[in-house]
């Protein structure tokens, strides 16, 4: 080996980034669609967007295979114990979107039978807002939530889950 | 053209169950009594009204009406292309009325959406359990009286945190 190899074929980190560089780019998500925004996710999918050049290609419709649930649609009360399930059923490290307004906030079914934002229950990363949301703000969403990913600290893992 | 004869043979018969006839945009509606729905709903099966087209209710709290409910049936003749409507008047202290299941099988899962929705039960239904509500959910939501924003069971749910603590670390 020449001394010119060692150079260009090491690299100097620490685990932390680098696990948190593998995981921000393979973010496997798990889509939760329940109304129009989860065919909006499936452009988000396709051809034009294609969010394969950011690691998330790899959809998987089993939690126990994924680490990011993207909410797309409105939850309602029937809904909410089989997300709350879903989400459980997730290993750590996990993440969540909430796509569109309904998932964010309700939108504009402020009626008795909607969750008024799936955050009330189970903690959202990031929103992107939008009624649907365009397969770009999605894609923005993504990236955002890999800049959070980045920073993510061993540490601040804790052994009981929820305190 | 069917309905004339029939409404007139139906005012015959049960003289007393039929307590109006209107129409409206040009189809003639029967209100009757909610008890004798089957009577009713028997004979225009029987003389070519053959389609159940929909069973849907009416809470008449702010309309006002012969009683607070009415359970409203379509029915259509697939001979003539004849449609009529027919609301059987359901009472707020006993709403409860005979299943029209065992005359148009179709009856089934509507009969099933106004019990969940209105609280009308319906006698001689096969299965009447809530269609889309939750199976533990309290009340009748499309009654007049229920308020549009829930009694809470939106926000009636466990909260679930990340094993993950942020605000901890730092």
């Amino acid at each position: 080996m020449q001394p010119d190899d060692i150079k260009s074929n090491i690299l100097t980190t620490t685990l932390e980034s680098a696990v948190n560089w593998g995981r921000k780019h393979s973010l496997w998500p798990m889509p939760f669609g329940t109304a129009c925004c989860g065919i909006e996710f499936m452009a988000v999918l396709a051809a034009r967007t294609d969010i394969a050049r950011f690691g998330a290609e790899a959809i998987r419709f089993s939690p126990r295979q994924s680490d990011l649930l993207i909410v797309a649609g409105r939850i309602s009360i029937k809904m909410m114990p089989v997300l709350i399930r879903i989400y459980e059923q997730m290993p750590e490290p996990k993440w969540v979107i909430a796509m569109g307004a309904c998932a964010s906030t309700g939108g504009v079914f402020d009626t008795y039978s909607v969750i008024q934002g799936v955050d009330k229950f189970i903690p959202v990363d990031v929103y992107v807002p939008g009624c649907p949301p365009r397969p770009e703000g999605v894609v923005e969403g993504l990236i955002k939530l890999q800049k959070l990913v980045e920073t993510e600290k061993f540490s601040d893992y804790s052994t009981t889950r929820g305190k | 053209m069917l309905l004339p004869k029939i409404i007139t043979k139906v005012q015959d018969k049960f003289p007393s169950v039929t307590l109006d006839t209107t129409q409206f945009a040009g189809e003639d509606i029967i209100h009757i009594q909610g008890s004798y729905n089957l009577d009713v709903l028997k004979l225009f099966r029987d003389n070519g009204f053959n389609f159940l087209a929909d069973i849907t209710a009416i809470d008449n709290l702010t309309l006002g009406g012969f009683e607070r409910f009415a359970v409203v049936y379509h029915l259509l003749s697939h001979e003539t292309a004849e449609r009529v409507t027919i609301k059987a008047y359901v009472p707020e202290d006993q709403p409860e009325l005979p299943s029209a299941e065992s005359l148009w099988k179709t009856a089934d899962w509507q009969e099933r959406e106004i019990y969940d929705l209105f609280g009308i039960s319906f006698k001689g239904h096969p299965n009447l359990i809530r269609i889309m509500n939750p199976d533990d959910f309290q009340g009748h939501p499309l009654r007049k009286d229920y308020p549009r924003l829930g009694r809470k069971e939106r926000d009636d749910f466990p909260v679930v945190k990340r094993g993950i603590n942020k605000e901890a670390a730092q």
